[in-house]
């Protein structure tokens, strides 16, 4: 491994890492800022504990609403609060906002640049058990595609703290999406964070893994057994989804070449999609999208339906393996 | 500027009607029904209910009124313009490219425009955050909904139906423009709504049916909402969709059309006898 000194990880092999929800980093992050500023207002729609925004109506009972289950009127109640100078964030399962109000976040949201902040938690096949129906494979699309919206995939605990600081401070619409599941914590309190830009987190010159969210870590994974194997892999953390660091990715394509994207989310309209349209429109390179394949998941811990679908450590450097083959022909 | 005479009153709605078919015909396409239905309620609540001023738009304590129904924005920016947020000649850009008069009413674009509408079931949730809002800031300010009858097809509508008696929400009142018409025919054959003033009982409200033409029972009914305490209101207004237009009135196909250049005269016309009437009247 040739970690990013700038970056101040801790070993991501290390068997003594701590592992955490991110969810649970949002909600305690909520809770703090609660604590900051008198005009935070935090919503859900009956899945308060589950999302962890508990952590706030636990302190500040007053400026917590529970919508019950109804995600639409989530979304248009907090846009209220936010046009009468609230900043409101609102906890909910990403299949359901922005999966079931997506127009109210569009309409009442975004057009109106509100200081709404939304998690959007148990996405991906990190959610497990819960099945296809509760996986969110497609949020990132939604989100992506609305105007004035900042969409963050944060990549462990400490990542997602920093993420929902940074959309207190910053006026205007942000989706963060957040995990049911542990992953383990391996940024720290000094490694860096600023919206929009890509944290190059291990240095290699083979091929360049890029990453979003619970996929990070196991990309890290997935290039330390390769370089075992003498293949030099980077690892960029790209936790911006809607803003991509155009400058960072042509460098990546310039000094690697190949370029394999990694999401816990559809290979349309992610992640892969972001990186896609980026290059092609600074430096047109080879992508290899790794993520679910326009399929819907199934039952299982996250970590089994991750593997099943390729999306864990092994998958990415099978993949890795095939593309530095490729680039040998 | 405030009203005190129901005379006074007709005759601006008169001027209301009026400017939305002036409106309405250069703009070529819009809603014709709804808004003229709604314009003695815009009279009342423009010219005698609602607290705002129309210099300062951002004012903290002004009443808010939160549109749903935005289609029937041709009302609103009529209301507004004789209010005097802007001029009467500015609505002549309706639906025009780069006016602020979109098609459907725009925050972003228009000062004194509380929420975006058009999509329907959006307002009264857009309203409860307003409401909970005043009253987490201890303000006096009463929040408005202006919502369709159609638009409680909408699930959502009822989600904010809920929390709005949840929070005894009493610095809300809402009216529902009950005009038995939506786009592809008549409500209770699209999709029945029935009595909808006992199914806002069920839910917790104060409700209250009345004439949408009477200006009386009106007035007294946004009296009775404010001395409510402890539940919202919800005043369902009986309309003619269409109202002072002959041609237009119950006919459920003037809902999302505008009149042709001869219909507009017939209708500017029709209004002009209108308006002898309400002057001669004592």
């Amino acid at each position: 491994m040739k970690l990013n000194p700038e970056m101040h990880l801790l070993d991501p092999l290390s068997p003594e890492l701590k592992k955490a929800a991110t969810r649970n980093a949002f909600g305690a992050a909520v809770a703090e800022i609660g604590g900051k500023d008198p005009n935070v207002i935090a919503m859900s729609s009956d899945v308060a504990g589950s999302v962890q925004v508990s952590l706030f109506s636990d302190k500040f009972p007053g400026r917590f609403f529970n919508v019950g289950v109804a995600e639409q009127n989530l979304a248009a109640v907090a846009a209220g609060l936010a046009y009468s100078g609230k900043t409101v964030f609102i906890g909910a399962f990403g299949i359901f906002s922005p999966g079931r109000n997506w127009e109210q976040v569009r309409t009442t949201i975004c057009y109106a640049k509100a200081n709404v902040k939304m998690e959007g938690s148990h996405t991906g096949l990190n959610a497990g058990e819960d099945g296809a129906t509760h996986q969110a494979l497609e949020d990132i699309a939604l989100v992506r595609s609305l105007p004035d919206m900042t969409v963050i995939s944060p990549c462990d605990y400490n990542e997602t703290y920093k993420a929902v600081f940074a959309a207190w401070k910053a006026p205007g619409p942000f989706y963060i999406r957040c995990t049911r599941g542990a992953l383990p914590t391996f940024t720290t309190q000094q490694t860096p964070f600023e919206v929009g830009k890509i944290n190059l987190l291990n240095e290699g010159s083979d091929i360049a893994i890029v990453a979003a969210g619970d996929t990070v870590h196991e990309s890290l994974m997935a290039a330390a057994s390769l370089e075992k194997e003498g293949v030099s892999v980077a690892v960029a953390d790209m936790h911006t989804l809607s803003h991509p660091d155009s400058h960072a990715l042509e460098k990546l394509a310039k000094e690697c070449g190949t370029i394999i994207t990694v999401e816990d989310h559809q290979v349309k309209g992610g992640l892969g999609s972001a990186v896609c349209e980026t290059l092609a429109d600074v430096h047109p390179a080879r992508v290899r999208r790794l993520g679910m394949n326009m399929k819907f998941g199934e039952s299982g811990t996250g970590a089994q339906v991750m593997k099943k679908y390729g999306l864990e450590r092994e998958g990415i450097a099978k993949a890795v393996r095939e593309e530095i083959a490729l680039k040998k022909k | 500027m405030k009203i005190s005479d129901v005379k006074g009153l007709r005759l601006m709605a008169n001027t209301i009607r009026q400017d939305i078919i002036r409106m309405l015909v250069p703009a070529a396409s819009g809603h014709s029904a709804g808004p003229l239905g709604l314009s003695d309620i815009f009279a009342i609540l423009y010219f005698h209910e609602m607290n705002f001023d129309p210099a300062k738009p951002d004012w903290q304590d002004r009443d808010r009124f939160v549109l749903s129904n935005g289609h029937c924005s041709p009302v609103l920016y009529a209301s507004m313009a004789r209010a005097g947020y802007f001029a009467i000649e500015e609505t002549l850009t309706f639906r025009k490219l780069g006016s602020r008069m979109q098609g459907h009413p725009s925050r972003s674009w228009l000062p004194g425009v509380e929420n975006s509408s058009g999509p329907l079931g959006e307002g009264l949730g857009i309203a409860c955050g307003i409401a909970l809002a005043g009253r987490l800031d201890s303000k006096n300010y009463r929040v408005y909904a202006m919502t369709s009858d159609g638009e409680h097809q909408e699930g959502s509508t009822w989600e904010a139906v809920m929390l709005a008696a949840k929070h005894k929400l009493d610095n809300l009142v809402a009216i529902c423009d009950r005009n038995f018409i939506q786009i592809d025919g008549n409500t209770e054959d699209i999709m029945p709504l029935g009595d909808m003033a006992q199914k806002y009982r069920a839910f917790g409200w104060h409700a209250i049916t009345v004439n949408g033409h009477d200006y009386k029972a009106l007035m007294n009914a946004l009296d009775d909402a404010r001395k409510m305490k402890g539940r919202p209101t919800m005043i369902i207004a009986e309309t003619t969709p269409g109202k002072g237009v002959s041609f237009m009135e119950n006919k459920y196909q003037w809902h999302g059309i505008p009149p042709k250049p001869e219909e507009g005269q017939q209708a500017l016309a029709e209004l002009a006898e209108e308006r002898k009437r309400i002057e001669a009247e004592a």
